[in-house]
C-alpha cells in the first residue's frame, strides 16, 4: 500500500474509533443508569444480613457488555490508525500534537480496559469513552497535521523513550483524573457510582503507577535536549510546566502518604496536578512556543 | 526522625523574649522542618511559572526586545520585577537559597537519627498486644525460634525475649526520604557547579572556515565565573560541507527541512592528526566532554567587488541574515571599507529558489535551486574608524552614505556568475558563488552527569520514601495461647491486609482462630 493509502486508512481508522467510543460510551452509561441500584445491605436483629431478591433486569448489564466490546474494537482502531500513521510517514507515529493526542487517549482507554479485565471498574467506562471520543475528535478537528516527516530535531530514537513515556503516563493520568472528577461529583449518599473509597482507590493505584513513568519522561526529556540543544534544562516553558506537574502530583503523593490526607483534599490537589498536565498539553503547546514547540499546529 | 518528634518541631513554642538567640533558634527550626522545605518546593514550582509567561532574555533576547517596543511602560515595569530574567532574578534565588539551607537543616539531623534507629533493635514488646491497633490470638504452640524464623522470611528485623518476639520493618522509607532530600542536595549543586565552571559560547561559521575553540573566536561567550580563558578545550575544525535536505514542493509541508548535516575535520588537539566528523542535530560534537551543536544554518553568497580604482576591493563570502524561515530569503550586508575612491556598502537580498512574481522576484523553497541576489549600492563615509560600535548585519547606524544612483524597490536579481556595474563608474559587484554557514553553540558543563545521577536517585529515593510503610509486629505465646500484636507507623496506611497474611503465616497450617480485633 502507498504512504497515501495509509495515511488516508489511518485518518478513517481515527474516525471509525471515534464513533465506536462513543457507541461503547452509550453502552457504559445505558448500564450505569438503568442496571439495579446497589441495594442497601439490610441486617435482620440476630445479625444475619437478609438476602433480598433483585428484580431480574438483564438488558442494561447487556448494553454495559456491549459497551465494553464497542471499545475494545474501537481501541483495535485507534490502534490501527497509530500503526498506519506510523506506517506511512516511517518513522515513531508521535512528532507533533495530533499524533501525541491520538496516542494518548490510546493510552487512556488501553489503561482502562486493561483494568477493568482485573478490577470492577465498569463504572468509569462511560466517562473515559467521552474523554476518549472528545480527544479524538479535539485532535482531527483542530489539531490535525497531514502525514509527514518530522523536522531534524524529532528525528530520533528519544523520540520512542521520551514522548512514549509522556503518552503512556499522561494515558494513567488521564484514567485517575476522571476517577477523582467522579468522587468529587459523586454525593455521599448511595449513587449509581461507587463508593467514594473505591473511587479514590482507583485514582490513587493509577497515580502511583503513572508518577514515576512521567518521571522517567522528564529525566529522559532532559537527557534528550543535552544532545539536541546543548543544554539538558533551561527553563523552557515546556520544561517548567512539566516540572510544575511533577511537583504537582509529587504533592498529592505526599499528602496522601504521610501527611494522612484522605480523600477530597488529596484529590483535589491531584486534579491540580492534572490541569496543569493538561495545560503543558494545550496551553504550552498553543500560547508559549518556545524551543519545545513540535506540536505543529496553526497558531 | 520520627513523626512524634518532627511534630514536636512543627508545634515549637515561639519565643517570648528568649533575645537574638533564641529567635534564631526558632528560624533555624523554622526553617529546617520537613514541612516547610516541602512549601519551599511548592514555592520554587510556582515561581517558576511567570519565567514561562514571559520571555526570558536567557532563552529568546530578541521576544523580550519586542516586548520593550510594543508596549515600553509594562515592558519596564515587568523588567523592574525580574520577570524577563526570572531564572537569574533575586526572588528566584532566594526560594532556592532557602530551600538549599532548609533541605541541609532537615537531612543532617535525620540522617544521624536514621544512623541509630537501623543499628537499634526492635523495641520490646508492649505488656497488652491486645490495646495495639491490630492484634489477634489463637491458640498453637509456637517456639520464639519458629515465630523468629517466620518474621524473618518476611524480611523483618527481628528481637526475641524468652517468651515474646519483636519485629520491625521498613526503615527503607526513611533511608529513601534522606536519599531524595540528600540527591535533590546534590542536583542543586551540580546546577550551580555547572554554571560556575561550565561555559557557553556561540559562532557562525561559513564553508571552507575553520574554528579553534579560543574566547576570541566566539561571536558571542558566556563564561562561569570560574572559568579562565586557558581551561577551554584546544580543539579546532574546518567545515568542509554542509547539507540541508527539505520536503519537496508539493506536500503541503512543503519546504520543512528533513535533516541537516555539516561535515568537520577535526583536530582533537592542535597535534592531532584530524578525524571527519558528521555533526548533525541531535548528534553533537564531543571532545573530552565539550560539546558543540549545529543550532542554525543560513546562506552566505560570494562576491568580488572592485572599486572605482579597477581594484578588487573585497572577495569572498557574506553570511545572510534569515529573513524567512520557510523560503530562507535572507538579507545581507556587504561592507567594503577598502573601496576607493569612496567606501562602498551594499544591501542584498539572497533568494534561494528565485521565481518572478509581477514586478518582483520571490523566494518559493529553501533550497538553492535558483539562487539570485537583489543589489542595492552605496557609497560615503562608512566611518568604520569612528570607534563605535556597528553591527556588521546592519547598514542603519552609517549617516554619511547615500545610495549609488536612483533606488529601486525591486533591482533586477543577479543569478550566479554575473556582475552588475556601479552608477558613476563607482565599481562593479560580482555575484561569485554561494556558501552555506552554520551557527554552533559550544557548551561545557561538568554539573551534567552528577546531576543526571543525583535526578536519578532522588526519584529512587522518593518512590521509597512514598511506598515503603514503617511497620511492628510483636508476638507473645504463653500456655499454648499466641496474641499478636501490629503497629504501623505510617498515617494513612492500610496495614490490615498485611498483618492478617502475618497472621496467618504465624498461625500455621493449624487453626483454632479467635480474632479479637
Ligand atoms: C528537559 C527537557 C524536556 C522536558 C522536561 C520535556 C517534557 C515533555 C513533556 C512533559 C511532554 C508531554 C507532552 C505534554 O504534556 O505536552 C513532552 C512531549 C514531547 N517532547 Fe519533550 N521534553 C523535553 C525535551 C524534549 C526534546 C529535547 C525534544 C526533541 C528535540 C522533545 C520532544 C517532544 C515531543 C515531540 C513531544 C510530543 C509532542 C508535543 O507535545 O509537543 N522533548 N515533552
Amino acid at each position: 500500500m502507498s504512504a497515501e493509502n495509509l495515511a488516508t486508512l489511518s485518518d478513517q481508522l481515527i474516525l471509525a474509533a471515534i464513533l465506536l467510543y462513543l457507541g461503547a460510551m452509550i453502552g457504559y452509561a445505558l448500564e450505569l443508569a438503568f442496571a439495579p441500584k446497589p441495594a442497601p445491605v439490610l441486617v435482620a436483629a440476630n445479625g444475619d444480613t437478609i438476602e433480598r431478591p433483585e428484580p431480574p433486569v438483564a438488558w442494561p448489564l447487556r448494553a454495559g457488555a456491549i459497551g465494553t466490546l464497542l471499545a475494545w474494537v474501537g481501541l483495535a482502531a485507534n490502534v490501527g490508525g497509530t500503526l498506519t500513521r506510523g506506517l506511512a510517514v516511517g518513522r515513531w507515529p508521535w512528532g507533533n500534537m495530533y499524533e501525541f493526542v491520538v496516542a494518548m487517549v490510546l493510552a487512556a482507554v488501553t489503561v482502562f480496559l486493561v483494568m477493568q479485565v482485573r478490577y470492577p471498574v465498569r463504572f468509569l467506562g462511560a466517562f473515559v469513552c467521552v474523554v476518549g471520543a472528545v480527544g479524538l475528535g479535539f485532535a482531527a478537528r483542530v489539531l490535525y497535521t497531514q502525514a509527514g516527516p518530522v523536522v531534524p530535531a524529532l528525528d530520533s530514537y528519544w523520540v520512542a523513550i521520551h514522548v512514549s513515556a509522556a503518552v503512556a503516563a499522561s494515558g494513567l493520568f488521564i484514567v485517575g483524573g476522571v476517577a477523582a472528577v467522579l468522587y468529587l461529583v459523586r454525593g455521599d449518599g448511595l449513587s449509581r457510582l461507587p463508593g467514594k473509597a473505591e473511587l479514590e482507590q482507583v485514582a490513587h493505584r493509577v497515580i502511583v503507577i503513572a508518577f514515576p513513568i512521567w518521571t522517567f519522561a522528564v529525566i529522559s526529556g532532559a537527557l534528550w535536549a543535552d544532545k539536541a540543544w546543548g543544554r539538558y534544562w533551561g527553563w523552557d516553558p515546556k520544561e517548567v510546566w512539566a516540572f510544575i506537574t511533577w511537583v504537582a502530583y509529587a504533592a498529592y503523593l505526599h499528602a496522601r502518604a504521610t501527611a494522612g490526607w484522605k480523600g477530597k483534599a488529596a484529590l483535589i490537589v491531584s486534579l491540580v496536578a492534572f490541569g496543569c498536565l493538561m495545560f503543558n498539553l494545550v496551553g504550552v503547546n498553543i500560547f508559549f512556543g518556545g524551543l519545545h514547540s513540535y506540536a505543529d499546529v496553526a497558531k | 526522625m520520627t513523626v512524634v518528634d518532627e511534630e514536636q518541631r512543627q508545634s515549637a513554642p515561639r519565643p517570648v523574649g528568649l533575645g537574638v538567640v533564641g529567635w534564631l533558634r526558632w528560624g533555624w527550626r523554622l526553617l529546617t522542618s520537613m514541612r516547610t522545605a516541602l512549601i519551599l518546593l511548592f514555592l520554587f514550582a510556582l515561581a517558576s511559572v511567570p519565567g514561562s509567561v514571559f520571555p526570558q532574555r536567557g532563552v529568546d533576547p530578541g521576544q523580550v526586545a519586542r516586548y520593550f517596543r510594543d508596549d515600553p511602560g509594562k515592558a519596564e515595569w515587568l523588567d523592574r520585577l525580574w520577570l524577563f530574567d526570572v531564572f537569574r532574578s533575586p526572588w528566584f534565588a532566594a526560594i532556592y537559597l532557602l530551600l538549599f539551607l532548609s533541605l541541609i537543616g532537615c537531612v543532617l539531623p535525620r540522617t544521624l537519627t536514621h544512623l541509630k534507629e537501623i543499628r537499634r533493635r526492635p523495641p520490646a514488646a508492649p505488656r497488652n498486644l491486645g490495646r495495639l491497633p491490630y492484634s489477634a490470638e489463637f491458640e498453637g504452640e509456637l517456639t520464639v525460634e519458629e515465630a523468629a524464623a517466620r518474621l524473618r522470611k518476611r524480611r523483618f528485623r527481628v528481637d526475641t525475649g524468652p517468651d515474646w518476639v519483636a519485629a520491625e520493618k521498613g526503615h527503607l522509607r526513611e533511608t529513601g526520604n534522606l536519599v531524595f532530600h540528600v540527591a535533590l542536595l546534590v542536583l542543586l549543586l551540580a546546577v550551580g557547579a555547572g554554571a560556575l565552571y561550565g561555559y557557553r559560547g556561540n559562532v557562525l561559521v561559513v564553508e571552507g572556515d575553520g574554528f579553534a575553540n579560543t574566547v576570541a573566536a566566539y561571536d558571542r561567550y558566556v563564561p562561569g565565573s570560574a572559568v579562565t580563558a586557558e581551561s577551554l578545550e584546544p580543539f579546532s575544525f574546518t567545515l568542509d560541507d554542509f547539507q540541508a535536505s527539505y520536503i519537496a514542493p508539493g506536500h503541503e509541508k512543503q519546504g520543512q527541512p528533513l535533516d541537516y548535516s555539516a561535515r568537520l575535520s577535526v583536530l582533537d588537539t592542535p597535534g592531532a592528526p584530524a578525524r571527519t566528523f558528521d555533526l548533525r542535530v541531535n548528534v553533537p560534537l564531543d571532545v573530552n566532554g565539550t560539546l558543540t551543536y549545529l543550532i542554525g544554518h543560513g546562506y552566505a553568497p560570494t562576491f568580488r567587488i572592485t572599486d572605482g580604482d579597477g581594484q578588487v576591493a573585497f572577495e569572498g563570502a557574506v553570511p545572510c541574515l534569515v529573513s524567512n524561515t520557510g523560503t530562507y530569503e535572507s538579507e545581507c550586508v556587504i561592507k567594503v571599507p577598502d573601496a576607493k575612491p569612496q567606501q562602498l556598502a551594499f544591501l542584498g537580498r539572497f533568494l534561494p529558489s528565485t521565481l518572478p512574481a509581477g514586478e518582483a522576484w520571490i523566494s518559493v523553497f529553501p533550497g538553492a535551486a535558483n539562487p539570485t541576489v537583489q543589489i542595492w549600492p552605496f557609497a560615503g563615509d562608512l566611518g568604520l574608524d569612528s570607534g563605535e560600535p556597528q553591527s556588521v548585519y546592519d547598514l542603519g547606524a552609517h549617516k554619511n552614505i547615500k545610495p549609488l544612483g536612483t533606488m529601486t524597490v525591486q533591482p533586477r536579481p543577479l543569478a550566479v556568475g554575473e556582475s552588475m556595474d556601479l552608477p558613476g563608474n563607482a565599481g562593479k559587484i560580482e555575484f561569485t558563488g554561494v556558501k552555506e554557514w552554520i551557527t554552533l553553540q559550544t557548551t561545557y558543563d561538568p554539573g551534567r552527569l552528577p546531576a543526571l545521577l543525583a535526578s536519578i536517585a532522588a526519584v529512587l529515593g522518593l518512590v521509597f520514601s512514598l511506598t515503603v510503610r514503617r511497620r511492628r509486629v510483636w508476638v507473645r505465646m504463653k500456655d499454648g495461647r499466641v496474641t499478636v500484636g501490629g503497629l504501623t507507623r505510617t498515617e494513612g496506611a492500610n496495614f490490615a491486609d498485611e498483618f492478617a497474611e502475618i497472621t496467618d503465616s504465624l498461625r500455621g497450617p493449624t487453626s483454632g482462630e479467635r480474632d479479637v480485633r
